[in-house]
Protein backbone atom coordinates (compact mmCIF):
# COMPACT_ATOMS: atom_id res chain seq x y z
CA UNK A 1 0.00 0.00 0.00
CA UNK A 2 0.92 3.56 -0.80
CA UNK A 3 0.03 7.20 0.23
CA UNK A 4 1.35 10.43 -0.88
CA UNK A 5 1.60 12.17 2.19
CA UNK A 6 2.38 15.92 2.49
CA UNK A 7 3.90 15.54 -0.52
CA UNK A 8 5.95 12.27 0.29
CA UNK A 9 5.69 8.67 -0.93
CA UNK A 10 5.39 6.59 1.55
CA UNK A 11 5.20 2.70 1.17
CA UNK A 12 3.34 0.94 3.96
CA UNK A 13 3.23 -1.84 5.43
CA UNK A 14 -0.13 -1.42 7.65
CA UNK A 15 -3.03 -3.87 7.21
CA UNK A 16 -5.52 -2.97 4.83
CA UNK A 17 -8.11 -2.52 7.89
CA UNK A 18 -5.72 -0.29 10.04
CA UNK A 19 -7.38 3.12 10.26
CA UNK A 20 -5.68 6.05 8.44
CA UNK A 21 -5.02 7.35 11.61
CA UNK A 22 -2.79 4.96 13.04
CA UNK A 23 -1.10 4.70 9.71
CA UNK A 24 -0.27 8.09 10.27
CA UNK A 25 0.41 8.33 14.45
CA UNK A 26 2.12 4.90 14.62
CA UNK A 27 3.48 3.87 10.93
CA UNK A 28 4.56 7.54 9.92
CA UNK A 29 4.92 9.08 12.94
CA UNK A 30 2.71 12.36 12.10
CA UNK A 31 1.17 13.24 15.41
CA UNK A 32 -0.74 16.30 14.64
CA UNK A 33 -3.67 14.19 13.69
CA UNK A 34 -5.18 12.64 17.41
CA UNK A 35 -6.42 9.87 18.95
CA UNK A 36 -9.52 11.08 20.26
CA UNK A 37 -12.98 9.26 20.81
CA UNK A 38 -12.08 7.09 17.80
CA UNK A 39 -15.26 6.94 16.32
CA UNK A 40 -15.36 9.34 14.37
CA UNK A 41 -17.09 12.31 16.92
CA UNK A 42 -14.48 14.00 18.07
CA UNK A 43 -13.19 15.68 14.70
CA UNK A 44 -9.20 15.92 15.79
CA UNK A 45 -7.51 13.34 13.34
CA UNK A 46 -9.51 15.27 10.21
CA UNK A 47 -7.21 15.12 7.56
CA UNK A 48 -7.16 16.18 4.02
CA UNK A 49 -8.11 12.90 1.90
CA UNK A 50 -7.16 14.44 -1.92
CA UNK A 51 -8.18 17.60 -0.42
CA UNK A 52 -10.98 16.93 1.22
CA UNK A 53 -11.59 16.61 4.95
CA UNK A 54 -12.27 13.31 6.15
CA UNK A 55 -12.03 11.28 9.37
CA UNK A 56 -8.82 9.32 9.66
CA UNK A 57 -10.36 7.38 12.19
CA UNK A 58 -13.34 6.43 10.24
CA UNK A 59 -10.90 5.78 7.28
CA UNK A 60 -9.49 2.29 6.41
CA UNK A 61 -5.90 2.16 4.91
CA UNK A 62 -6.92 -0.35 1.85
CA UNK A 63 -9.55 2.06 0.65
CA UNK A 64 -7.63 4.93 -0.19
CA UNK A 65 -4.60 3.46 -1.82
CA UNK A 66 -2.79 6.27 -3.85
CA UNK A 67 -4.34 9.19 -2.41
CA UNK A 68 -2.79 12.34 -1.14
CA UNK A 69 -3.19 13.04 2.10
CA UNK A 70 -2.71 16.57 4.09
CA UNK A 71 -1.96 16.63 7.85
CA UNK A 72 -1.67 19.44 9.53
CA UNK A 73 2.35 19.15 9.29
CA UNK A 74 1.83 19.91 5.41
CA UNK A 75 0.16 23.04 5.76
CA UNK A 76 3.06 25.30 6.56
CA UNK A 77 5.99 26.18 8.13
CA UNK A 78 6.68 27.72 11.42
CA UNK A 79 8.21 30.84 9.03
CA UNK A 80 5.15 30.80 6.51
CA UNK A 81 2.44 29.94 7.92
CA UNK A 82 -0.89 28.40 6.14
CA UNK A 83 -4.04 31.02 6.26
CA UNK A 84 -5.47 29.51 9.23
CA UNK A 85 -2.69 28.55 10.88
CA UNK A 86 -2.09 32.07 11.03
CA UNK A 87 -5.31 32.81 11.59
CA UNK A 88 -5.23 30.94 14.76
CA UNK A 89 -2.22 32.45 15.90
CA UNK A 90 -3.54 35.86 15.73
CA UNK A 91 -6.78 35.20 17.26
CA UNK A 92 -5.56 32.92 20.20
CA UNK A 93 -7.86 30.22 18.52
CA UNK A 94 -6.06 27.24 20.78
CA UNK A 95 -5.93 26.70 24.23
CA UNK A 96 -5.08 23.44 25.47
CA UNK A 97 -4.69 22.30 21.42
CA UNK A 98 -6.42 18.67 21.06
CA UNK A 99 -8.58 19.90 18.69
CA UNK A 100 -6.51 22.12 17.00
CA UNK A 101 -5.30 20.06 14.27
CA UNK A 102 -8.88 18.81 13.27
CA UNK A 103 -10.42 22.69 13.51
CA UNK A 104 -7.59 23.52 11.39
CA UNK A 105 -7.76 21.17 8.61
CA UNK A 106 -11.96 20.93 8.20
CA UNK A 107 -11.35 25.02 7.96
CA UNK A 108 -8.51 24.75 5.49
CA UNK A 109 -10.71 22.18 3.30
CA UNK A 110 -14.19 24.49 3.83
CA UNK A 111 -11.65 27.74 2.59
CA UNK A 112 -10.60 25.41 -0.18
CA UNK A 113 -14.48 24.91 -1.71
CA UNK A 114 -15.49 27.80 -0.33
CA UNK A 115 -13.24 30.84 0.14
CA UNK A 116 -15.86 33.37 0.81
CA UNK A 117 -17.39 31.25 3.62
CA UNK A 118 -20.06 32.89 5.75
CA UNK A 119 -20.65 32.52 9.69
CA UNK A 120 -22.97 29.81 9.29
CA UNK A 121 -20.74 28.04 6.41
CA UNK A 122 -18.13 27.61 9.37
CA UNK A 123 -20.43 27.37 12.30
CA UNK A 124 -21.74 24.15 9.46
CA UNK A 125 -18.34 22.88 8.49
CA UNK A 126 -17.03 22.65 12.61
CA UNK A 127 -20.41 21.54 13.96
CA UNK A 128 -18.34 17.77 14.55
CA UNK A 129 -15.19 19.54 16.08
CA UNK A 130 -15.51 19.18 19.99
CA UNK A 131 -13.79 21.97 21.41
CA UNK A 132 -13.57 21.07 25.19
CA UNK A 133 -11.86 24.47 26.44
CA UNK A 134 -15.03 25.96 25.18
CA UNK A 135 -12.88 28.15 22.65
CA UNK A 136 -15.60 28.54 19.94
CA UNK A 137 -15.77 32.13 19.23
CA UNK A 138 -11.83 32.29 19.06
CA UNK A 139 -11.53 29.42 16.38
CA UNK A 140 -14.94 30.79 14.49
CA UNK A 141 -13.83 34.29 14.44
CA UNK A 142 -9.92 33.15 13.24
CA UNK A 143 -11.67 31.07 10.19
CA UNK A 144 -13.54 34.23 8.97
CA UNK A 145 -10.45 36.17 9.60
CA UNK A 146 -9.34 33.50 6.82
CA UNK A 147 -11.61 33.71 4.63
CA UNK A 148 -11.43 37.63 4.41
CA UNK A 149 -7.60 37.46 3.85
CA UNK A 150 -6.77 39.52 7.03
CA UNK A 151 -3.87 37.21 8.50
CA UNK A 152 -0.09 37.72 8.21
CA UNK A 153 1.10 34.23 7.57
CA UNK A 154 5.27 35.43 7.79
CA UNK A 155 6.46 35.05 10.84
CA UNK A 156 10.31 36.14 12.19
CA UNK A 157 12.59 33.58 12.63
CA UNK A 158 12.30 32.72 16.70
CA UNK A 159 15.10 33.94 18.57
CA UNK A 160 16.49 31.79 21.16
CA UNK A 161 17.51 33.40 24.66
CA UNK A 162 20.96 32.93 25.36
CA UNK A 163 21.79 29.87 27.23
CA UNK A 164 18.68 28.64 26.32
CA UNK A 165 18.62 24.62 25.35
CA UNK A 166 16.96 23.50 22.23
CA UNK A 167 13.88 21.46 23.23
CA UNK A 168 12.64 19.27 20.32
CA UNK A 169 9.52 17.80 20.81
CA UNK A 170 8.30 14.70 19.21
CA UNK A 171 5.57 14.90 16.17
CA UNK A 172 5.68 19.04 16.42
CA UNK A 173 5.78 20.57 13.31
CA UNK A 174 8.87 22.94 14.52
CA UNK B 1 5.11 -26.49 21.38
CA UNK B 2 4.87 -24.78 17.97
CA UNK B 3 2.99 -21.70 17.80
CA UNK B 4 1.31 -21.37 14.26
CA UNK B 5 0.71 -17.86 13.49
CA UNK B 6 -2.93 -16.49 13.21
CA UNK B 7 -4.31 -15.93 10.01
CA UNK B 8 -4.44 -12.54 8.87
CA UNK B 9 -7.81 -11.86 8.04
CA UNK B 10 -8.79 -11.68 4.26
CA UNK B 11 -9.75 -8.00 2.67
CA UNK B 12 -10.85 -7.68 -0.97
CA UNK B 13 -11.41 -4.74 -2.86
CA UNK B 14 -13.20 -5.16 -5.71
CA UNK B 15 -12.38 -3.08 -8.80
CA UNK B 16 -16.27 -3.44 -10.31
CA UNK B 17 -20.07 -4.20 -8.94
CA UNK B 18 -19.48 -7.52 -10.82
CA UNK B 19 -16.76 -8.25 -8.62
CA UNK B 20 -17.93 -6.82 -6.11
CA UNK B 21 -21.38 -9.27 -5.93
CA UNK B 22 -19.04 -12.25 -6.22
CA UNK B 23 -16.76 -11.52 -3.38
CA UNK B 24 -19.77 -11.29 -1.71
CA UNK B 25 -21.40 -14.86 -2.66
CA UNK B 26 -24.75 -15.54 -0.26
CA UNK B 27 -22.76 -13.37 2.21
CA UNK B 28 -21.87 -16.06 4.89
CA UNK B 29 -19.08 -14.66 6.82
CA UNK B 30 -18.52 -11.50 4.74
CA UNK B 31 -18.60 -8.02 6.37
CA UNK B 32 -19.23 -5.27 3.72
CA UNK B 33 -17.02 -2.09 4.50
CA UNK B 34 -18.52 0.91 2.46
CA UNK B 35 -17.70 4.39 4.11
CA UNK B 36 -16.39 3.09 7.38
CA UNK B 37 -18.53 5.26 9.43
CA UNK B 38 -20.35 2.17 11.26
CA UNK B 39 -18.01 -0.37 10.90
CA UNK B 40 -14.55 1.16 11.49
CA UNK B 41 -14.98 2.31 15.34
CA UNK B 42 -16.64 -1.38 16.00
CA UNK B 43 -12.83 -2.18 14.40
CA UNK B 44 -10.98 -0.25 16.32
CA UNK B 45 -12.57 -1.06 19.92
CA UNK B 46 -12.26 -4.56 18.90
CA UNK B 47 -15.84 -5.45 18.87
CA UNK B 48 -15.45 -6.40 15.09
CA UNK B 49 -12.92 -9.41 14.18
CA UNK B 50 -14.22 -9.65 10.43
CA UNK B 51 -13.06 -13.00 8.82
CA UNK B 52 -13.48 -11.48 5.35
CA UNK B 53 -14.20 -8.17 4.52
CA UNK B 54 -15.51 -6.02 1.32
CA UNK B 55 -14.01 -2.75 0.85
CA UNK B 56 -16.14 -0.94 -1.27
CA UNK B 57 -14.18 2.27 -2.15
CA UNK B 58 -12.87 1.15 -5.76
CA UNK B 59 -16.06 -1.09 -6.96
CA UNK B 60 -17.28 1.46 -9.11
CA UNK B 61 -21.06 1.45 -6.91
CA UNK B 62 -20.75 5.74 -6.45
CA UNK B 63 -22.25 6.14 -9.98
CA UNK B 64 -25.26 8.18 -9.50
CA UNK B 65 -27.66 8.48 -12.71
CA UNK B 66 -30.90 10.40 -13.93
CA UNK B 67 -32.29 8.43 -17.20
CA UNK B 68 -35.55 7.59 -18.62
CA UNK B 69 -37.31 9.10 -15.95
CA UNK B 70 -35.84 7.07 -13.17
CA UNK B 71 -32.98 8.20 -10.70
CA UNK B 72 -30.74 5.23 -10.04
CA UNK B 73 -28.35 5.92 -7.10
CA UNK B 74 -24.93 3.62 -6.40
CA UNK B 75 -25.04 2.14 -2.93
CA UNK B 76 -21.49 4.25 -2.27
CA UNK B 77 -23.01 7.53 -3.18
CA UNK B 78 -21.82 9.66 0.26
CA UNK B 79 -24.51 10.59 2.32
CA UNK B 80 -23.14 14.09 1.78
CA UNK B 81 -23.76 13.44 -1.96
CA UNK B 82 -27.41 13.11 -1.11
CA UNK B 83 -27.94 16.65 -0.10
CA UNK B 84 -28.92 17.40 -4.15
CA UNK B 85 -31.15 14.73 -4.21
CA UNK B 86 -35.12 15.05 -4.60
CA UNK B 87 -36.64 15.70 -1.06
CA UNK B 88 -37.34 14.28 1.11
CA UNK B 89 -34.32 12.61 0.65
CA UNK B 90 -32.20 15.72 0.33
CA UNK B 91 -33.65 17.45 3.86
CA UNK B 92 -32.64 14.09 5.66
CA UNK B 93 -29.20 13.80 3.90
CA UNK B 94 -28.89 17.45 5.57
CA UNK B 95 -29.51 16.13 9.08
CA UNK B 96 -26.92 13.01 9.13
CA UNK B 97 -23.61 14.02 11.27
CA UNK B 98 -22.30 16.65 10.53
CA UNK B 99 -20.01 17.96 6.54
CA UNK B 100 -16.83 15.05 6.97
CA UNK B 101 -18.88 11.80 8.39
CA UNK B 102 -21.66 12.79 6.23
CA UNK B 103 -19.17 12.74 3.49
CA UNK B 104 -18.24 9.24 4.15
CA UNK B 105 -21.25 7.79 4.81
CA UNK B 106 -22.40 5.80 2.40
CA UNK B 107 -26.49 5.19 1.14
CA UNK B 108 -26.14 1.99 1.42
CA UNK B 109 -24.71 1.46 4.60
CA UNK B 110 -27.39 3.71 5.92
CA UNK B 111 -30.10 1.72 4.41
CA UNK B 112 -28.66 -1.52 6.11
CA UNK B 113 -27.91 0.15 9.81
CA UNK B 114 -29.65 -1.66 11.69
CA UNK B 115 -30.21 -0.66 16.05
CA UNK B 116 -27.11 0.24 17.12
CA UNK B 117 -26.55 -0.13 20.65
CA UNK B 118 -29.88 0.67 22.17
CA UNK B 119 -31.09 3.12 19.40
CA UNK B 120 -32.15 2.97 15.89
CA UNK B 121 -30.00 4.39 12.39
CA UNK B 122 -30.62 5.01 9.18
CA UNK B 123 -32.01 8.06 8.84
CA UNK B 124 -32.73 8.04 5.04
CA UNK B 125 -34.95 4.82 5.17
CA UNK B 126 -38.35 6.52 6.11
CA UNK B 127 -37.47 9.27 2.55
CA UNK B 128 -36.67 6.27 0.60
CA UNK B 129 -39.76 4.32 1.30
CA UNK B 130 -41.29 7.87 0.94
CA UNK B 131 -40.08 7.69 -2.82
CA UNK B 132 -41.17 4.47 -3.25
CA UNK B 133 -38.07 3.84 -3.75
CA UNK B 134 -36.49 0.03 -4.54
CA UNK B 135 -33.66 -1.72 -4.12
CA UNK B 136 -31.24 -3.80 -5.78
CA UNK B 137 -29.27 -6.36 -3.65
CA UNK B 138 -27.48 -9.39 -4.22
CA UNK B 139 -26.97 -12.10 -2.03
CA UNK B 140 -28.37 -15.39 -1.05
CA UNK B 141 -30.55 -16.65 -3.83
CA UNK B 142 -29.20 -13.96 -6.46
CA UNK B 143 -29.97 -10.62 -7.51
CA UNK B 144 -32.99 -8.97 -7.09
CA UNK B 145 -34.84 -5.51 -6.83
CA UNK B 146 -37.89 -4.93 -4.50
CA UNK B 147 -39.78 -2.04 -2.56
CA UNK B 148 -37.22 -0.65 0.11
CA UNK B 149 -39.95 -1.62 2.66
CA UNK B 150 -39.87 -4.70 1.71
CA UNK B 151 -36.46 -4.84 2.11
CA UNK B 152 -35.76 -3.43 5.63
CA UNK B 153 -38.44 -6.10 6.94
CA UNK B 154 -36.04 -9.27 5.31
CA UNK B 155 -32.95 -8.77 6.78
CA UNK B 156 -30.92 -6.09 5.44
CA UNK B 157 -27.47 -7.03 6.91
CA UNK B 158 -27.31 -10.20 5.11
CA UNK B 159 -27.83 -8.27 1.23
CA UNK B 160 -24.94 -6.39 -0.52
CA UNK B 161 -27.36 -3.06 -1.58
CA UNK B 162 -26.06 -3.01 -5.37
CA UNK B 163 -28.23 0.49 -6.12
CA UNK B 164 -31.36 2.09 -5.09
CA UNK B 165 -33.72 3.16 -7.92
CA UNK B 166 -36.77 5.54 -8.04
CA UNK B 167 -39.13 7.19 -10.44
CA UNK B 168 -38.03 11.05 -11.20
CA UNK B 169 -41.41 12.20 -10.86
CA UNK B 170 -42.81 15.84 -9.87
CA UNK B 171 -43.71 14.93 -6.37
CA UNK B 172 -44.16 17.18 -3.50
CA UNK B 173 -42.07 16.50 -0.60
CA UNK B 174 -41.60 16.80 3.27
CA UNK B 175 -39.52 16.18 6.14
CA UNK B 176 -39.54 16.83 9.79
CA UNK B 177 -37.46 15.60 12.84
CA UNK B 178 -36.71 15.97 16.23
CA UNK B 179 -33.92 18.44 17.09
CA UNK B 180 -30.63 16.49 17.50
CA UNK B 181 -28.74 17.49 20.45
CA UNK B 182 -25.11 17.45 18.53
CA UNK B 183 -24.15 16.97 15.03
CA UNK B 184 -23.08 13.57 15.65
CA UNK B 185 -26.60 12.35 17.41
CA UNK B 186 -28.51 10.16 16.08
CA UNK B 187 -32.27 11.34 15.00
CA UNK B 188 -34.76 10.13 17.86
CA UNK B 189 -37.77 10.22 15.88
CA UNK B 190 -38.34 11.78 12.12
CA UNK B 191 -40.56 11.32 9.43
CA UNK B 192 -40.97 11.89 5.44
CA UNK B 193 -43.67 11.95 2.75
CA UNK B 194 -44.44 12.78 -0.46
CA UNK B 195 -47.25 13.25 -2.75
CA UNK B 196 -48.37 13.85 -6.59
CA UNK B 197 -48.83 17.71 -7.23
CA UNK B 198 -52.58 16.29 -7.46
CA UNK B 199 -52.69 15.70 -4.78
CA UNK B 200 -53.00 11.70 -4.99
CA UNK B 201 -50.76 9.03 -4.07
CA UNK B 202 -49.78 9.92 -0.54
CA UNK B 203 -46.88 8.01 0.90
CA UNK B 204 -45.69 8.65 4.71
CA UNK B 205 -43.12 6.74 6.62
CA UNK B 206 -41.12 7.24 9.78
CA UNK B 207 -37.73 6.67 11.20
CA UNK B 208 -36.67 5.80 14.85
CA UNK B 209 -39.93 4.24 15.76
CA UNK B 210 -38.30 0.49 15.58
CA UNK B 211 -35.17 -1.30 14.08
CA UNK B 212 -35.73 -0.28 10.95
CA UNK B 213 -38.17 2.60 8.91
CA UNK B 214 -41.96 1.71 8.60
CA UNK B 215 -44.43 2.93 6.24
CA UNK B 216 -47.30 5.04 8.24
CA UNK B 217 -50.39 3.45 5.71
CA UNK B 218 -52.94 4.66 8.33
CA UNK B 219 -52.15 8.09 7.52
CA UNK B 220 -51.73 7.48 4.30
CA UNK B 221 -55.72 6.65 3.88
CA UNK B 222 -56.36 9.65 5.82
CA UNK B 223 -54.68 11.87 3.41
CA UNK B 224 -53.89 15.57 3.57
CA UNK B 225 -56.32 16.10 5.92
CA UNK B 226 -56.71 12.82 8.10
CA UNK B 227 -55.87 12.59 11.71
CA UNK B 228 -51.71 12.53 12.59
CA UNK B 229 -52.34 10.49 15.61
CA UNK B 230 -53.74 7.79 13.09
CA UNK B 231 -49.72 6.76 12.79
CA UNK B 232 -49.46 5.17 16.63
CA UNK B 233 -51.57 2.04 14.81
CA UNK B 234 -48.34 1.73 12.70
CA UNK B 235 -45.53 1.57 15.12
CA UNK B 236 -44.47 -0.37 18.09
CA UNK B 237 -42.76 1.70 20.20
CA UNK B 238 -40.12 1.20 23.01
CA UNK B 239 -38.05 2.83 24.73
CA UNK B 240 -34.11 3.03 23.64
CA UNK B 241 -31.11 5.05 24.39
CA UNK B 242 -32.26 8.17 22.51
CA UNK B 243 -36.07 8.65 23.53
CA UNK B 244 -38.25 6.57 25.59
CA UNK B 245 -41.85 4.83 23.95
CA UNK B 246 -43.83 7.82 26.09
CA UNK B 247 -42.38 10.67 24.59
CA UNK B 248 -42.19 9.30 20.96
CA UNK B 249 -45.82 8.31 21.44
CA UNK B 250 -47.10 12.32 21.93
CA UNK B 251 -44.13 13.84 19.18
CA UNK B 252 -44.73 11.16 16.29
CA UNK B 253 -48.37 12.70 15.70
CA UNK B 254 -46.66 16.52 16.30
CA UNK B 255 -44.02 15.47 13.00
CA UNK B 256 -46.73 13.53 11.01
CA UNK B 257 -49.04 17.20 11.27
CA UNK B 258 -46.15 18.97 10.43
CA UNK B 259 -45.16 17.02 7.56
CA UNK B 260 -48.54 16.94 6.24
CA UNK B 261 -48.76 20.60 6.60
CA UNK B 262 -45.58 21.15 4.82
CA UNK B 263 -46.82 19.29 1.56
CA UNK B 264 -50.31 21.03 1.66
CA UNK B 265 -48.43 24.39 1.75
CA UNK B 266 -46.46 23.69 -1.16
CA UNK B 267 -49.57 22.07 -2.91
Amino acid sequence: MSLIINGAEYELASPPLTSLLNVLREEVGLLSPKAGCQQGGCGTCTVLIDGEPRRACLTPLGAIEGAAITTVEGLGDPRNLSPVQAAFHEHYAAQCGFCTPGMMMAATGLLARRPDATRDDVLEALAGHFCRCTGYVKIVDAVLSAAAGRVDTTRPEPEAEPGEPSVVIPGSPA
Amino acid sequence: MSVAPLAEPEVLVPASEEEAIAAFGDGTGVTVLGGGTILMPELAAGRLKPEKTILLARAGLDEWRDEGGTTRIGAAVSVGALVDAPEPLASAARHVADYEVRSQGTLGGNLCAGPGRGFPRGDLQAPLIALDAYVRSAGAGGERTEPVERFLSTSPGNRLVVQVEFETRDRLGGWAALERPHAHSYTALSVAATISPSGSDLRVACSGAGPYAVRLRSVEQGGLDGDPGEALRDVQLTDDALASAWYRERMLPVLVGRVLSQLKEAG
